[in-house]
């Protein structure tokens, strides 16, 4: 059990520094396109930290929060290209 | 046995997205953070996902991980090509080091439509180059 317990808990570093590093981007990128990207991947990141919680309590609902999670990102996404796109178009 | 699969390929999983991560910091351009992103970020998230699949073992959760995983990798591209579009047209400067950019004065910038026809001299002249130096080889 601890030998399975610690890459849990190296695993959930890692994650944590990697939305650490994502929202520097997410601070300082130059164009809102930037920001977008870096949203992109702080969502897959904590899609992932949901799954591995899923692994660490041992219940599968954690696993359909990140379902629900992907989805959402993607639309979002999306939603936030078409605006950009339209309001290029349109000034 | 299982459960050493699913420790790897956690630790797979979240050395990518970290990878993805540092990528976009450190990354000069929003395109070339753009493929950093998109690539590494579905790679990382379908490993952790193999890994809840081989650590629970059960067959609504496999289900439910392989059909995440298809989601992933089905939409990753999409959004990715929607919002390097739309930052070509908003005109996110590329980097100072890029060579070639192969979209240059093909896209109507006011109807957004992509056309094949304008001339463009830089890439003829580079393909006649290349064309001379397969001949020297040949030679």
């Amino acid at each position: 059990m601890i030998g399975r317990l610690i890459p849990v808990d190296i695993v959930f570093a890692m994650l944590v520094l990697a939305m650490f590093i994502a929202f520097i981007r997410l601070a300082k990128g130059p164009s809102l396109p930037d920001r977008v990207v870096a949203l992109d991947v702080i969502t897959a990141i904590s899609a992932a930290i949901l799954a591995v919680a899923t692994i660490a309590m041992k219940q599968s609902v954690f696993l359909d929060a990140a379902i629900v999670l992907a989805l959402i990102s993607f639309l979002g996404t999306v939603a936030f290209a078409r605006y950009l796109e339209r309001r290029a178009r349109g000034e | 046995m299982n459960e050493w699969i699913a420790t790897g390929s956690m630790l797979l999983g979240a050395g990518f997205l970290l990878l993805a991560a540092i990528g976009i910091l450190r990354m000069p351009d929003l395109f070339t953070r753009m493929q950093t992103a998109s690539k590494a970020s579905t790679l990382g998230i379908s490993c952790i996902l193999i890994a809840v699949a081989f650590f629970m073992q059960d067959s609504a959760i496999t289900v439910r991980s392989v059909l995440t995983i298809l989601f992933f990798f089905l939409t990753a591209p999409v959004a990715a090509h929607m919002i390097g579009r739309a930052a070509y047209f908003v005109g996110v400067p590329l980097w100072q080091g890029t060579r070639v950019d192969e979209l240059r004065g093909h896209y109507d910038m006011r109807t957004h439509r992509l056309s094949a026809d304008p001339p463009d001299e830089q890439r003829l002249s580079s393909a006649t180059g290349a064309e001379l130096e397969m001949d020297k080889k040949q030679e």
